[in-house]
């Protein structure tokens, strides 16, 4: 398998005085499942344009299998493209739809026809080839996206948040879908969204953006787990953040003084220097305990609970802990509102949970 | 309530009886036996529309006023559908002021058009005619025209012409295969009317027209005698059927498509 199927070398793009995309390089594997995450205006959609071909860098180049693209116009490019708003053809039905990017591919009759029964097949839309997009669902209207840019065999498929315009539910069944299909067919897709939870669940990897540049580029569970820092440790999941700084080094361990808590001894991934003071402690509300009695653990302290939100799976609390002038954001699967007499708690932090990252 | 609704019918039929009574007596009078327009009416007849069929000059000058109609509608809408493109898709420097400059012949008087073109045009030394009668209209038509296209683009998804680039299709084949069927009802209302809009037109053509008679020109060389008043109520009679089933057209045209998506039924998943 090629480690560097798409390799985006240097690329910048800017709109005036705005930097759309700032000097960014990575690769992308063959057959991997690659998703650019970030809010908008972060550049991820800018970087799929310009793999696509709808937009020109500014500097740096596009390879994709070796070749180089930078220069190729969308028409010429190894990639096909599933629009936001799936962009089906209004004038022409499902199956012209599906069509309309084989005439210049060389075909026989007789393979169009294969081609299109299978990809049909594929994305279950057998029986639709007459419709028009106006008879169709939101959710067919994907699949006909699909089915089209599928249909002509792209070594990468582009898709620009082809889940937005769905409902929750169905949103849900098609993240499974997707997946599900990208490996069934082992083509490299470059997926864009700003939802986390959709980046997380389906891609082997993601590559989180902000302002026009990477700011992590890892397994899923690396994001979750070690964010590298503070934009990736906020944007991925929940967190709490605690001011603090470091004092010396213990092996892979750090000193740190955590404000209004004390001293304590904690992991040091990320091989922050001694003696800064432009670092935060960041605890997930969901590794902390919240208990009516006091714990053993590392750090234990006696808090109030300010409010409470029920979430069904789970309930959040907002904790205010005396001498620490900041709510805490503590979740729980096994207390719900009713649990605590007068509000007291006490939440439990293992060292093991809290990352040190540093500011920029 | 009811006596307000009632005076507002009293006023629209009022609005209506006084935009459209003095039109039906045009047709009319081009059935009445006589050479005055006046009542009581003296008799059927169709003797007026029988010599229409006769008249020489008429002819020409209905072949004149199709020929200069069609060079300018179809030069107007073709310079029109590119301005609407460039106005609705992309933002550039001077965007109003050519927005501006387009629209002009719309908003200055017509005389003072005409004016300008017959002194530029007789100061070129060029004989006056058909050619600068059709220049005159190509520049009074665009604007109609644009307007109309930029109501048919503006609802245009441009991501359809990527989508086309996306699939393999270079910029000329995205224009024929996507963008033009889907401007199609607009560029033919834009036809439709901009063609109306010029054969109806009589104040450019007076100016520039010479001896070269346009339809309009030679109603009212016409009217000056007596005589040939009736065949003229007989000709207007007609052309307003023709002109009102072709504005027809063009607002059905202009509409089409517009509303399928919301018309149609969503099947569920």
């Amino acid at each position: 398998m090629n480690e560097n199927f798409i390799q985006i070398n240097g690329i910048s793009k800017h709109f005036g005085n705005v930097k759309a995309v700032d000097d960014v390089s990575f690769s992308i594997k063959e057959g991997e499942f690659f998703s650019l995450l970030g809010p908008s205006g972060c550049g991820k959609t800018t970087l799929l344009r310009l793999l696509a071909g709808f937009e020109y860098p500014t500097n740096g180049n596009l390879l994709i299998d070796g070749s180089d693209i930078t220069a190729l116009p969308p028409d010429k490019r190894p990639t096909n493209m599933v629009f936001q708003n799936y962009a089906i053809f209004p004038h022409i039905n499902v199956e012209q739809n599906i069509k309309f990017g084989l005439r210049k591919l060389g075909l026989t009759d007789d393979e169009i026809k294969k081609r299109v029964d299978d990809v049909l097949a594929l994305v279950k839309l057998e029986g639709y080839e007459e419709r028009f997009s106006g008879q169709l669902s939101g959710g067919q209207r994907q699949r006909v996206a699909l089915a089209r840019a599928l249909v002509r065999q792209p070594k990468v498929l582009l898709l620009d948040e082809p889940l937005g315009a769905l409902d929750k539910k169905l949103r849900d069944e098609m993240q499974l879908e997707l997946r599900t299909l990208q490996k069934e067919i082992g083509i490299t897709f470059v997926f864009v969204t700003h939802d986390q939870q959709e980046a997380i669940s389906m891609s082997d990897r993601v590559a989180v953006m902000s302002e026009g540049k990477i700011q992590q580029l890892s397994a899923p569970n690396e994001l979750y787990k070690n964010p590298e820092n503070i934009f990736v440790s906020d944007f991925i999941g929940e967190t709490n953040f605690l001011k603090a700084s470091t004092k010396s080094k213990d092996g892979d361990h750090i000193n740190v003084a955590i404000e209004d808590l004390g001293d304590f001894k904690v992991k040091n991934n990320l091989n922050i220097p001694e003696n800064s003071s432009d670092v935060v402690c960041s605890v997930r509300p969901e590794s902390m305990m919240i208990s009516r009695d006091k714990s053993d653990w590392d750090i234990c302290l006696e808090a109030k609970i300010n409010q409470t939100s029920y979430l069904g799976e789970m309930t959040r609390f907002y904790v205010e802990v005396s001498g620490i002038n900041k709510v805490i954001t503590v979740s729980s699967q096994h207390f719900d509102n009713q649990s605590f007499e007068n509000n007291t708690c006490f939440i439990s932090i293992s060292l093991e949970d809290i990352s040190l990252l540093q500011k920029k | 309530m009811n006596e307000k609704n009632n005076s507002l019918l009293v006023y629209t039929l009022i609005y209506f009886g006084f935009l459209y009574i003095p039109v039906l007596f045009l047709p009319i009078f081009s059935f009445n036996d006589a050479n005055y327009m006046s009542f009581p009416l003296a008799g059927f007849t169709t003797d007026h529309y029988e010599e229409m069929w006769s008249k020489r000059n008429l002819h020409k000058a209905l072949w004149a006023s199709v020929k200069v109609g069609v060079v300018a509608s179809v030069v107007s809408t073709a310079i029109a559908l590119l301005a609407a493109k460039a106005f609705v898709r992309y933002k550039f420097r001077g965007q109003n002021v050519s927005y501006g400059a387009i629209m002009m012949p719309f908003l200055i008087p017509e005389i003072i058009l005409a004016v300008s073109i017959l002194i530029i045009w007789i100061n070129l030394g060029f004989p006056l005619g058909l050619v600068p009668v059709t220049i005159g209209h190509i520049l009074f038509c665009t604007p109609f025209a644009m307007l109309i296209l930029i109501a048919r683009i503006e609802g245009f998804d441009f991501s359809l012409e990527e989508a086309s680039r996306d699939l393999g299709e270079n910029a000329w084949g995205t224009f024929y295969r996507v963008s033009l069927p889907l401007y199609l009802p607009g560029i033919i209302a834009a036809l439709l009317l901009s063609f109306i809009i010029s054969f109806d037109e009589f104040i450019l053509a007076f100016f520039l027209s010479g001896s070269d008679a346009t339809l309009p020109m030679y109603m009212w060389n016409q009217m000056r005698f007596v005589k040939k008043l009736p065949h003229v109520l007989a000709l207007g009679a007609v052309i307003i059927v023709f002109t009102t089933f072709i504005v027809l057209l063009a607002f059905w045209l202009r509409n089409v498509g517009q509303g399928k998506e919301k018309q149609d039924i969503a099947i569920k998943l």
